[in-house]
């Protein structure tokens, strides 16, 4: 793997990637930039080979053609689909991000970032789904990433949690400016923050603004006949929740739209 | 007391102490068939070295390098090395060790002892190679430690991260087998997964760190040899089996003040 120079044009460059595992064609003549504080979203349906372009996008797998390049020094947070941590293992979320890199007395930081103050001490095997996801989240933002690496970081959250993630990740790439790399299991849904849609299907099937991407050819002829169209959740709140649901004051949106609340107390 | 019991205690003593952090990421990894893999191939490495005239310890150190290098290797890439081809290395190893050992070896060999674990087996040489092992395995413990904490929550990460796993993973399988072979003449080859799991598992029940884990695994196998041994010579039974027993009642105990508390 070659890197790129430290300033200036993209932080990672896939150039014409192909992967076979086995006999089998994952990826085909792949091309994939990440801009310094772009967002692009990575959506394809079921085995369209969207985590093994991560993969070769983190350098875990090397492609069976075409180049893979970084900037020099690229700091990288990622966070992976699925955590799987044996209950043998005895891991509190302090000392789980301590494990990332972070000092274990500045994780707090990161977890009131991502609204899961007060769980240093919890045992990572008890934490939900969600709050397990703003963990991750939080310890990928411990390593002061220039890229976040977020593979299907909504799964196994309800439409309300995918929401609020999103709203978090475009959150943070404003407070923070890194760039962001997500990859989404919803076809219908992308975050108003994207910059850019990428559709795979093991090949590009088109990319572009999600507007523009959701009205391409290439992209209706996925869907297939029961096609819904590209939902672009632009909305917004004026206030955000912690791990327990409460409201937390203060956070002023600049791309605000509108300022009801749509979810006050259940 | 006999001076081959002092010896059988202290060499039993050294494995426990490796056997405890080793052990407690074993569990942590879900690999205890690495240990009986591991072990498995030390009963061929025994018969290698008697086919080629070699120090036993020559044997199981080669045979065990080789099959710590495809396990790390199975664990790299499932596809290359599945559990079909692990299952036909570890009790392929076996079968072939005591086929080959009843052919050649009848006589020269304990099987028993081998398999079972013996106390008399434990010669001065011996003691030293065990001591000396289980310094090398606790120094590369201590120094791989992190690394493989890091590599057992999540390989990807760890290595986005920076971590060489698949370096650390084959160093912590090399340990791991040098912990089997120190363990095998007083535990037996048959057992020694059991030295490995079974104090980190009574373990887990009282620790809060991954750290406290591993260090009450070391205490709690220590005190599975020493009373293992010691009910051994008083029922005059093999000792693997006696201190597996212990092994089990101290894993039993942990459970139910666990469940107590």
């Amino acid at each position: 793997m070659t890197t790129l120079p430290a300033a200036g044009g993209p932080l990672l460059r896939l150039d014409g990637i192909d992967l076979d595992l086995g006999r089998r064609a994952v990826l085909r003549d792949i091309d994939l930039n990440v801009s310094p504080g772009e967002i692009v979203t990575l959506i394809g349906p079921n085995g369209a080979g969207k985590t093994s372009l991560v993969r070769v996008a983190l350098s875990l797998v090397v492609p069976t053609r075409g180049t893979v390049v970084r900037r020099a020094g690229l700091r990288i947070g990622y966070m992976p689909q699925r955590l799987a941590i044996d209950p043998t293992l005895p891991l509190t979320v302090r000392r789980f991000m301590a494990v990332g890199g972070a000092h274990p007395r500045a994780v707090a930081g990161p977890l009131a970032e991502v609204g899961a103050a007060g769980l240093e001490g919890a045992p990572v095997q008890g934490l939900s789904g969600g709050e397990l996801q703003r963990v991750m989240l939080a310890r990928a933002l411990s390593r002061e990433p220039d890229l976040l690496v977020l593979d299907e970081p909504a799964q196994g959250v309800d439409v309300q949690g995918q929401v609020e993630l999103f709203d978090l990740i475009a959150r943070v790439r404003r407070e923070r400016g890194c760039a962001v790399l997500l990859v989404s299991h919803d076809l219908h849904l992308v975050m108003a923050a994207t910059d850019m849609v990428v559709c795979l299907n093991h090949h590009v099937c088109c990319t572009g603004h999600p507007e523009a991407v959701s009205r391409h050819p290439a992209y209706l002829a996925l869907l297939g006949p029961t096609a819904r169209g590209l939902a672009v959740y632009a909305h917004s709140h004026d206030h955000r929740h912690d791990v327990a649901g409460a409201v937390v004051d203060g956070y002023d949106h600049d791309d605000r739209h509108g300022s009801h609340r749509h979810h006050g107390p259940a | 007391m006999d001076d081959f019991l002092i010896r059988a205690g202290l060499a039993g003593v050294a494995a426990a102490l490796a056997a405890g952090p080793l052990g407690s990421a074993v569990l942590w990894g879900r690999m205890a068939f690495f240990g009986d893999a591991l072990a498995h191939a030390a009963l061929l490495g025994i018969v290698v070295a008697l086919i080629a005239d070699w120090h036993p310890w020559l044997g199981v150190a080669g045979v065990g390098l080789v099959v710590a290098t495809v396990l790390a290797w199975s664990l790299a890439d499932p596809k290359l090395a599945p559990d079909s081809l692990l299952a036909a290395l570890s009790h392929g190893s076996l079968a072939v060790g005591l086929v080959v050992l009843a052919i050649v070896g009848r006589a020269q060999v304990d099987l028993y002892g081998y398999l079972f674990g013996d106390i008399l087996a434990v010669g001065p040489a011996d003691l030293a190679w065990a001591l000396a092992g289980m310094a090398v395995a606790i120094a590369g413990t201590v120094a791989l430690w992190r690394p493989l904490i890091a590599i057992l929550i999540h390989a990807d990460v760890a290595a986005v991260e920076g971590i060489a796993v698949r370096r650390v993973r084959l160093a912590f399988l090399v340990l791991l087998a040098l912990t089997v072979a120190v363990a095998m003449k007083t535990v037996g080859i048959l057992l020694v997964t059991a030295l490995l799991v079974l104090p980190a598992a009574a373990a887990r029940s009282f620790a809060r760190t991954p750290e406290a884990m591993a260090v009450l695994a070391s205490l709690l196998g220590v005190a599975a040899v020493v009373l293992g041994l010691a009910f051994s010579v008083l029922v005059d039974a093999p000792s693997g089996p006696a201190i597996v027993c212990v092994a089990t009642v101290l894993f039993a105990i942990a459970r139910v003040i666990r469940r107590a508390a």
